[in-house]
């Protein structure tokens, strides 16, 4: 195919921008036509194009050698990846929901994350693997699981969770580029709520470097993927009272960059950390701890969580914005470390 | 179904055979360094020279027909106890040593060897065989997977997810299971309602062939088979090696526990070096003194593995947070500098 049709942009792409899963689907077009070595395969990724079709068209440009279709099953999938990688490819895998990946976590825990140690150096496994992840657009039960704290606990994987158009084509390029296993979790309800206007071309973000989406001094929110949008909201109430907070989006859960979060929250001295998983023994447990071993004196006020509740997240149903945290409940626990 | 066998527990052959001369005598004597290795290997973790071993006696021929048939090109996937399909594919002895003295240099395997390590999570190594196999299609000289699994190892998900793969993928790799009877302490037909594993393969629209594990002949022959087959790009096979675990499970078990060690003696007779020793000495291929020069250039080779192995210095204890990622980040780094000197 001519390389033209990944570079020049759709007509209304210029003015109105492309939604998370478009410019994921760019980036993957992308990734296909720079690298003869890249593939792609899951669950419905080729016909189909994916369930939220991420992969839509793919197939049909580059071939069903290197776009195809998985028999159904998780461990299978992720043993395909790395074997793939031992035999020198770079595949990009696709799980059709991260709530559906506990059948991969042998090989993921067991092989993805200890190859390269365990053979001294001698194999790379360059394997991605893209799954969507959350809540907020009232999907059945299992579908709306937040696991990136079990992958971010397996030694010698990445984590990355975008949180929007443009950082997800960027960290997507990066994360195939990338030597090591990355897990890329895609938050579902970011994949069609904003569009932005980005690169036709090819870009890469670096791996490993949080980001500061909202400059501010009284109190730093420290956030990833979902729930970025959830403390910009936030964030936008505050300021209508004068209260100017500073969001952090770490982008990259591992490895991790604690400096970004230090630096802010030594200045600010107050600090809410946002999350839809789980409470106990998520990811950002692993973020307070970070800050208390490093920021520690530095506090005007407990640090104060905000995130799922520690019980399964509710299918289909309207009371599912009473687990998932939302600008109010990020908005209590500003005034609670503020009045602290 | 009928399992491929042309030499019996006896050593009688009745008519040919499907193998020259030279193949015989190669086949001997890469069963018998498996051999000599392995008894080799009980004593050496009996003398704190090794780790905890794994020992393969009685499953020499499976191992090392099965592997015979392989182009250097083709790769190798081992569990555990795969030390004799491993060393007959190219691994190193040394290399071997050091593996199951796990010591760091023994986890890396020189580039040209075209095995992969040991996989201890049961059956694990059968999806990534087959996206292994699957990758080979890209290059410009394909290559053939051959992957080993016990009987135990065929209870588990990812084996059935791996025949299933490889067959809708048409991937070409092999599938041998052996059959030993024993995973650790459960016998086969408590592991398995149907004891023939070649069966299964008829539910994944392969070829399922069921052979006589002790049998060098029959296992090599059945493997070349499955390797053309796999190479001409008709898809995976399931070879079912039945053969017998002579060894406990590892040098930590005491199968005394649960099996009749009698009936363990018992199956000494169907070994597969003496019937493969006896084919040879009734063709007049080898007799007393070549089979003395020949333990003789072993226990020299075996003596120079373990010369190059006692040499290795000891791994520093960095080496422990080494080559986590491409490039250690600060979390390593600050764990390199706290081991560093250690």
């Amino acid at each position: 195919m001519a390389p033209e049709a990944a570079t020049t942009p759709l007509p209304d792409r210029a003015q109105t921008g492309v939604t998370m899963v478009q410019a994921i689907n760019d980036a993957l077009a992308l990734a296909l036509e720079r690298d003869p070595t890249t593939l792609l395969f899951g669950e419905d990724v080729g016909l189909l194009g994916g369930v939220f079709r991420a992969s839509d068209g793919l197939q049909e440009r580059f071939g069903p050698e290197r776009v195809f279709d998985t028999p159904l099953a998780e461990s299978g999938i992720m043993g395909l990846a790395i074997g793939l990688a031992l035999g020198g490819m770079r595949p990009v895998a696709e799980l059709q929901f991260a709530g559906f990946l506990y059948p991969a976590l042998d090989q993921i825990m067991s092989h993805l994350g200890r190859y390269r140690h365990r053979t001294r150096g001698r194999f790379s496994l360059p394997v991605v693997v893209r799954a969507p992840y959350g809540g907020g657009v009232h999907t059945p039960e299992q579908h709306a699981d937040s696991p990136e704290g079990v992958l971010a606990s397996v030694p010698g994987v990445k984590v990355v969770i975008p949180s929007s158009p443009a950082r997800a084509k960027g960290l997507l390029l990066a994360a195939i580029a990338d030597p090591d296993p990355v897990f890329f979790l895609e938050a579902i309800k970011l994949y069609r709520s904003q569009r932005e206007v980005i690169e036709a071309d090819y870009y890469t973000y670096p791996l490993g470097q949080a980001r500061v989406v909202r400059g501010g001094n009284a109190v730093t929110l420290v956030s990833y993927g979902g729930m970025v949008d959830v403390c910009l909201k936030a964030a936008e109430v505050a300021a209508r009272e004068g209260v100017e907070l500073e969001v952090i989006d770490l982008e990259t859960l591992v490895p991790l960059d604690e400096a970004t979060i230090l630096e802010s929250v030594k200045r600010t001295g107050r600090v809410v950390v946002v999350y839809e998983a789980p409470r106990s023994g998520g990811f950002g447990a692993e973020v307070v701890a970070r800050l208390a071993e490093g920021a520690l004196y530095y506090l005007e006020a407990p640090i104060v969580r905000v995130a799922g509740w520690d019980a399964p997240y509710p299918p289909f149903t309207t009371l599912e914005h009473h687990y998932r945290p939302d600008a109010q409940r990020v908005l209590a626990a500003v005034r609670r470390v503020l009045t602290a | 179904m009928d399992t491929v066998r042309f030499v019996p527990a006896n050593g009688e052959v009745a008519g040919s055979l499907p193998l020259g001369d030279d193949e015989l005598v190669a086949g001997y004597m890469a069963v018998a360094r498996a051999r000599h290795f392995d008894e080799r290997a009980v004593v050496l973790q009996r003398q704190g020279r090794l780790g905890v071993y794994a020992p393969y006696r009685g499953q020499e021929a499976a191992q090392v027909g099965t592997a015979m048939a392989l182009a250097p090109h083709d790769w190798l996937v081992p569990s555990y106890r795969e030390s004799a399909a491993a060393l007959t594919h190219g691994l190193p002895l040394s290399q071997l040593v050091l593996y199951w003295r796990a010591h760091a240099e023994g986890w890396r395997y020189p580039e040209d060897v075209r095995v992969l390590p040991f996989y201890i999570p049961i059956a694990t190594q059968l999806p990534q065989a087959v996206g292994l196999a699957v990758a080979g299609r890209f290059h410009r000289e394909p290559w053939v997977v051959m992957a080993y699994v016990g009987d135990g190892g065929t209870s588990e998900g990812d084996f059935h997810e791996a025949l299933n793969f490889a067959a809708v993928l048409r991937a070409p790799v092999v599938f041998v299971v052996q059959n030993n009877g024993w995973a650790i302490s459960v016998p086969t037909e408590r592991q398995m309602a149907n004891v023939r594993v070649a069966d299964r393969a008829l539910g994944y629209g392969m070829p399922g062939v069921r052979v006589d594990g002790n049998d060098y002949v029959a296992c090599l022959v059945t493997a070349r088979t499955a390797v053309a087959r796999a190479r001409a790009g008709d898809g995976p096979t399931l070879i079912e090696a039945v053969t017998y675990r002579l060894a406990p499970h590892t040098t930590s078990d005491d199968p005394h526990r649960y099996r009749d060690e009698v009936e363990t003696a018992r199956r000494e007779a169907e070994e597969p070096l003496g019937r493969l020793r006896a084919v040879l000495s009734a063709r007049g291929l080898w007799d007393v003194e070549r089979e003395t020069a020949f333990m003789a250039e072993l226990d020299e080779e075996l003596g120079a593995a373990l010369a190059v192995a006692d040499a290795t210095p000891e791994p520093r204890a960095v080496s422990i947070v080494e080559h986590v990622f491409a490039e250690p980040w600060p979390d390593q780094r600050r764990a390199m500098e706290a081991l560093d000197g250690a």
